[in-house]
């Protein structure tokens, strides 16, 4: 149980974080305002990831926990990944 | 129990294991939802475009930056439970509280409208509209409604998780409680994060 000693992150973190989400936010609303068609989809989808990816790493601490929750949320994202790439090549090749 | 200190067996690694392990059921539940929505949304793009500009774009964006200040809140409520402060994380839970119900009264308006407008599952208007608009509007209601179901279900965890805080139960070495409701309040930001683009931004 050493191991539980967690380090503690500053607010100011936080307060970083909430911004850039912010930003990414703000850049997918405007972004997507502009008719791009199927690139639309692709901008706002990279942009969702991005702020995910924030959210899990800083809010979810998964950046600053011990390593098994990291290994188990990436084994589980690669296992949703395969499910809509299947699903999708499923449906093209039909 | 007259002796305050009893030596009760805690594992926080295995309790917050655990609360993954819950949240990826759940990631699961709307990642099978979202697949649903793709696949049709592909058969039917003009029925999905045209009722994707009914949604406002405006309460969308408000309601993702209220959850995205929310999740701060409970983010920091940690370090503040770390470092001892019991007032600050109380406020920090409050304000994660009060966040939470402001959202659902914007839902409430958001979806309102869309009832008075008659675009509500099962409506005569939409019967007329077509196949491709009972899809979108069926999604919505659904996807949004589940969303916001699990916004109540955070309420209530938060609250549970308030109530331990001020009575002392969940403290500055003991707060694996706090932790999983927290990871809990961050999950429904994460989904609330690609169903937004998805319903509102992508016409």
């Amino acid at each position: 149980m050493s191991q539980e000693k967690t380090h503690i992150i500053p607010y100011k973190t936080y307060v970083y974080v909430l911004l850039v989400l912010l930003c990414l936010t703000f850049i997918s609303v405007a972004v997507t305002s502009i008719e791009l068609g199927t690139l639309t989809v692709t901008v706002a989808l990279v942009l969702a990831s991005i702020k995910s990816f924030l959210v899990l790493s800083y809010f979810m601490h998964l950046r600053f926990d011990q390593k098994i929750y990291a290994i188990m949320v990436t084994g589980i994202l690669l296992i949703i990944i395969i499910v809509i790439l299947i699903t999708f090549l499923d449906y093209y090749y039909r | 129990m007259e002796h305050a200190v009893t030596h009760t067996h805690r594992d926080d690694t295995a309790s917050k294991i655990g609360m993954w392990l819950f949240l990826f059921t759940e990631m699961f539940l709307f990642v099978g939802l979202f697949l649903v929505y793709s696949i049709y949304r592909f058969r039917n793009p003009e029925a999905f475009h045209q009722a994707a500009e009914e949604l406002s774009t405006f309460i969308g964006t408000l309601n993702t930056v209220i959850l995205l200040i929310s999740s701060m809140t409970v983010a920091m409520s940690i370090t503040s439970i770390q470092k001892g402060d019991k007032k600050l994380t109380l406020i920090l839970l409050g304000i994660t509280i009060f966040l939470a119900l402001f959202f659902l009264v914007n839902k409430y308006f958001e979806w309102g409208a869309k009832i008075e407008h008659g675009l509500y599952p099962g409506s005569s208007y939409l019967k007329e509209l077509g196949h491709g608009d009972i899809l979108f509007f069926g999604l919505y209601f659904f996807m949004t409604g589940l969303h916001a179901f699990h916004i109540i279900v955070g309420m209530i965890l938060l609250g549970f998780v308030y109530h331990r805080v001020a009575t002392g139960r969940v403290h500055s070495t003991d707060f694996a409680f706090l932790e999983n409701g927290g990871l809990y309040w961050h999950l429904v930001d994460l989904i609330w994060i690609f169903l937004f683009p998805l319903f509102y931004l992508i016409t």
